[in-house]
């Protein structure tokens, strides 16, 4: 046996004064990690295995389990860290390209942390939103230059399909196969319940989720699975997917394993069959070419949906939005670097693209520059981790936000990273029937629902605290925000004064 | 009668049986799961059958009409606003009521007279434990 | 509106209650020739094993009559019963009407004729509290009982008083014990557990006559005894019926309703001829739950209610010294015997269901058994393998399993 240079990244930390081998842990790791010693009457785990999803902790019912981050070491410095060597020794064994899963945990500036929000004081008063109406309702969309009227002065009412959100978070794209049935019910309900959407990916629509189509985007990406006429006018909105913040410029791989029974009927694809969806859209090499596929999409709907397209921040990402807003997409979505997967190669995931509040920030201007901010819509996403993320985001220029990390972690999803394993313990990353049922989708949708009626009541009380009482007056006004900790340069791509200024 | 019962939906079970510790514990004199569960081998009042990938757990359905009840020899078992209750002291440990019982849901107790689910309601408050614990509602109380 | 109740055991009391389910106005009268609060008669073996109280042996709390409003008349013995006018006559004279009568007088044990019984200074009984007391009196630490009939009455009353007497010999015509509920096989596993305890049978054997303290025996045996026990049988007490002119046969005769063959008259427990739906014959079931059942059935009716006792079978549970056992319905038929240490199974199917069971040592969730029986269960529609290894659930369909565990709509 070839020798393991790697040594277990974390440590099951048992209580045996408290452990009543009730084997509940042993029963719910998909990995193997716990088992009961019957001479002994003892649990025991095996640390190689575990992947710190903290399923057995969350379930024991005597808290005698805990996991630590192991405090082995190697000789270490900066240069050469621990994980960097580790990756070193990974690849040296298997000669295989790293994979990895949610988003880029690499220490980049998190531009949010560096952006203060406003307060009114004395000359321009607070609002309590407990006492007055507080309107956070946004319309995506493309919105018209002027108002037009007939000869007798009637509004001519011209206005192309919107979509009408109480809230501005949607939940972005992740495909049914990439996740379970149980987490694509929980988000279509939880959708439907907060009058918002969610959003298929690219891995076709269940049947069985046909009756949400009202809270749903359906996504055409570049692989093109389960994509037909009835699916297209299943979605409240048709989502064009160029590129993905966790792996800009590169593909997806369903590996066969998982193209089983309705995953495989979703997708139109044999079963066992890998779905390797393309870098790019082999149709699509210029903006010409994606409004084209935008105008093939609206003609397919007979022009009652809007189109998203949905681009990943990149360097060029200014440009290539005022492109898009000219193809005749009605909405950007800008995904950031940050944002998750459930599988991409670890360099591309953690050395490719940029971040997203410097991204939406100079789109937002340059449309205003070019003067066609009013032709699309800005939604992005890309580890929107709270709503005080929410409320910047708006400031810098988008109209709504997409979640997808922080909806799977309301799901159970405890940011392990393995979901490229399959064995999700949470039955969210997962096609294992057995792990799948661990997601009951009434809990699901349930926790979901109170995670965004939480942020909500949290946005108005920080509208309210900036004396702004509708989510449209914040959209766009950086004066609202203050930066900290940046220089000259960043401010100036953000477009925001230093606190103090 | 129209009263909360428990009732059990395989499709959410997961096999955990935290539902008979928690049985085990809640019907235990203890007020810590450690000092009442360690090391003592549990004798709850709901079990998990299970076969492969399913799960279920069995207690007490407190049927309307009760077998076990019209059964016993005793006349430990009685019906209380619905619930259906021994009387261990009464109880002669004859097993009459597994005989009787549909369910195979009453079954002996550590010291050979017979236990079952009472709901709890003289313990934990009169919220069943399991259904308390049960970490994916597969165990439920609710009035259908 | 006056329901009167000759009697006051499981058949009485399931009346009342069942009557109580749908009338809770109407007058209700019981009327029983024991002077006690309604008891478990198959706890007086538990009464003499110390292992219940004759406080604990209440088959229904203190109290139950009055908040049931019921009147009782205990230590009055019914005579007779006038149909034509709805009176009870009792025997001091007096006469109670009624508007619907049940009879629930029981049984008795059946006393044979057999030589020599009258030179036997100490026999008794073993049905009633007073028989039990009696027996009880009489028990010294010396004692050597013979008991007649190694039945279920038989042997309970040898487990109740094993540990307070010297010696126990038990005598039974048949060639094993529990005749009616056990085979050959299982009757021999059950009775070598009996023996360890010190207990003697004589099987395929008789006694043919008593000289005083000394019983002999079929087999020319002698055995000598201090204190004598029948348990031989019960006979159904049906006297009162049959001179009212009330259908009898080797019980009192009674529809699915539980009314006899008069009007208003209805009849439960073991007085009464069931329907045996293993067999599918008529006869006594003189068993505690069938007694309740078919008085409560014959009380909803006599309330004006709906209810059918259709469902009888024979089905016991018992145990000696530890080992318990759960029999039920008829062993006729395809037979599965599992045997593990002190534990078998027998299980009897029959045209395509389950007719009868037999669990000795390990009698866990036994019930499921008794319902495939008393529900008559196509096997073909459940995991019949699976349900052989042990009683479950998870031999049932999924959506027999919604019914059962889930509240889905039967």
């Amino acid at each position: 046996m070839a020798i393991n240079f790697l040594y277990p990244d974390y440590e099951v930390v048992r209580d045996q004064t408290k452990c009543i081998a009730c084997r509940v842990c042993e029963r719910q790791c998909a990995n193997g990690v716990h088992m009961l010693d019957e001479t002994l009457n003892l649990m025991k785990s095996d640390d190689a295995k575990c992947v710190n999803c903290h399923r057995c902790v969350s379930l024991c019912p005597t808290r005698a389990l805990k996991i630590v981050k192991t405090d082995h070491t190697f000789k270490e410095n900066a240069n050469w860290t621990g994980e960097t060597i580790k990756e070193v020794y990974r690849q040296a064994a298997t000669g295989g390209v790293l994979l990895s899963s949610m988003g880029n945990p690499k220490p980049y500036p998190v531009y949010w942390d560096k952006l203060l929000i406003n307060a009114s004081q004395v000359t321009n008063p607070s609002i309590d939103p407990l006492r007055e109406p507080m309107e956070t309702r946004v319309y995506l969309g493309k919105k018209p230059g002027a108002i037009q009227r007939d000869q007798n002065g009637e509004i001519i009412c011209n206005l192309t399909p919107q979509l009408e959100l109480d809230v501005p978070v949607m939940f972005s794209a992740m495909s049914y196969g990439s996740i379970s049935y149980n987490a694509h019910e929980s988000l279509a309900r939880a959708a439907r319940a907060l009058n918002t959407l969610y959003n298929t990916g690219e891995g076709g629509l269940h049947e069985d989720f046909y009756e949400y189509s009202a809270n749903t985007i359906v996504q055409v990406a570049s692989g093109r699975f389960g994509v037909h006429k009835d699916y297209l006018n299943a979605g409240a909105a048709i989502e064009i997917k160029m590129g993905q913040g966790a792996k800009p410029g590169i593909g997806g791989h369903l590996p066969g394993q998982k193209i089983v029974g309705d995953v495989s009927r979703t997708r139109m694809i044999p079963e066992g069959s890998d779905a390797i969806s393309p870098a790019p859209h082999h149709d699509i090499y210029s903006i010409e070419d994606l409004r084209q596929l935008v105008y093939s999409l609206k003609e397919a709907t007979d022009y009652q949906k809007p189109v998203i397209v949905k681009i990943a921040a990149v360097h060029n990402v200014a440009a290539i939005a005022s492109g898009v807003a000219r193809s005749g997409a009605d909405i950007i979505a800008i995904d950031g670097f940050r944002g998750g997967t459930g599988a991409a190669p670890t360099r591309i995931r953690d050395n490719v693209g940029i971040p997203i509040e410097l991204a939406l920030a100079s789109v937002d201007q340059r449309l205003r520059d070019e003067g066609i901010r009013n032709n699309v819509s800005i939604v992005v996403g890309g580890s929107i981790r709270n709503s005080a993320d929410v409320v910047k985001a708006v400031a810098l220029g988008a109209d709504a936000v997409y979640i997808a990390t922080g909806a799977l972690l309301a799901l159970g999803c405890h940011l392990c990273r393995s979901c490229q394993a399959g064995k999700c313990n949470w039955g969210i990353a997962t096609q294992e029937p057995e792990l799948v049922k661990r997601l009951n989708p009434d809990i699901g949708s349930e926790r979901l629902v109170n995670l965004i009626h939480a942020w909500q009541h949290e946005i108005k009380e920080m509208m309210g605290g900036m004396g702004i009482n509708s989510i449209e007056a914040l959209k766009g006004n950086r004066l609202m925000l203050r930066g900290i900790g940046l220089n000259e340069k960043e401010l100036g791509i953000l477009g925001v004064k230093y606190a103090g200024e | 009668m129209r009263m909360k019962r428990i009732y059990v939906d395989e499709k959410w079970c997961l096999g955990c049986h935290l539902c008979e510790y928690n049985c085990a514990f809640s019907n235990s004199a203890e007020t810590d799961m450690v000092k009442a569960l360690k090391d003592v081998p549990i004798n709850p009042r709901i079990r998990i059958e299970e076969a492969g990938n399913i799960h279920f757990a069995v207690s007490c359905r407190h049927c309307e009409e009760p077998l076990c009840m019209k059964g016993c020899i005793m006349g430990a078992l009685s019906v209380e606003d619905g619930v259906i209750m021994i009387d261990q002291e009464k109880c002669v440990g004859c097993c009459t009521c597994i005989l009787m019982c549909p369910y195979g849901a009453i079954m002996p107790s550590d010291t050979g007279v017979m236990q079952k689910c009472e709901l709890c309601i003289n313990n934990a408050g009169g919220k069943p434990a399991c259904v308390e614990g049960c970490p994916n509602r597969a165990i439920v109380f609710e009035e259908r | 509106m006056r329901y009167v109740i000759i009697g006051n055991s499981a058949a009485a009391v399931g009346c009342i209650e069942g009557i109580r389910q749908h009338d809770k106005e109407n007058e209700l009268l019981l009327i029983a020739e024991e002077p006690y609060h309604t008891y478990s008669r198959p706890a007086i073996s538990y009464l003499l094993a110390g292992e219940t109280t004759k406080e604990r042996m209440k088959y229904r709390a203190d109290g139950f009559y009055r908040k049931m409003g019921c009147t009782t008349l205990l230590g009055k013995t019914a005579a007779g019963i006038d149909a034509a006018k709805k009176r009870v006559l009792l025997e001091d004279g007096e006469a109670v009407a009624y508007e619907k009568l049940l009879i629930a007088t029981g049984s008795r044990p059946f006393i044979p004729n057999i030589e020599g019984l009258n030179s036997v200074e100490k026999k008794y009984t073993f049905m009633s509290l007073q028989d039990a007391e009696a027996l009880d009196s009489a028990l010294k630490a010396d004692s050597r009982v013979l008991i007649m009939g190694a039945g279920l009455i038989g042997l309970k009353c040898a487990e109740g008083i094993a540990h307070k007497v010297r010696q126990i010999d038990v005598v039974d015509l048949a060639d094993r014990i529990l005749p009616s509920i056990l085979e050959p096989e299982a009757a021999a596993l059950v009775q070598r557990h009996i023996e360890r305890e010190g207990i003697r049978f004589h099987l395929s054997d008789g006694v043919t006559s008593f000289d005083r303290n000394t019983a002999v025996l079929s087999s020319e045996k002698k055995l000598s005894f201090d204190v004598l026990v029948i348990a031989v049988g019960v006979r159904p007490n049906v006297e009162i019926a049959e001179k009212a002119g009330i259908e009898v046969k080797k019980g009192i005769v009674t529809d699915a309703s539980c009314q006899t063959s008069r009007q208003d008259i209805y009849a439960a427990g073991d007085c009464t001829e069931s329907h045996d739906i293993t067999t599918d014959t008529d006869r006594p079931l003189a068993l505690l739950p069938n007694a309740y059942m078919q008085g409560e059935c014959a009380g909803v009716n006599m309330a004006g209610g709906s209810k059918s006792y259709d469902k009888a079978m024979p089905m016991n549970a018992i145990g000696f010294f530890g080992l318990h056992m759960i029999t039920a319905g008829s062993y006729a038929g395809e037979r599965f015997v599992h045997r593990e240490g002190e534990s078998y199974k027998l299980l009897v199917r029959r045209d395509g269901v389950l007719k009868g069971f037999v669990l000795i040592g390990d009698v866990a969730r036994a019930g499921i058994y008794t319902a495939l029986i008393r529900e008559r269960t196509p096997l073909e529609s459940i995991d019949y393998e699976l349900i052989k290894q042990k009683p479950q659930l998870m031999a049932f369909s999924r959506t027999e399993r919604m019914k059962k565990l889930g509240g889905a709509e039967k």
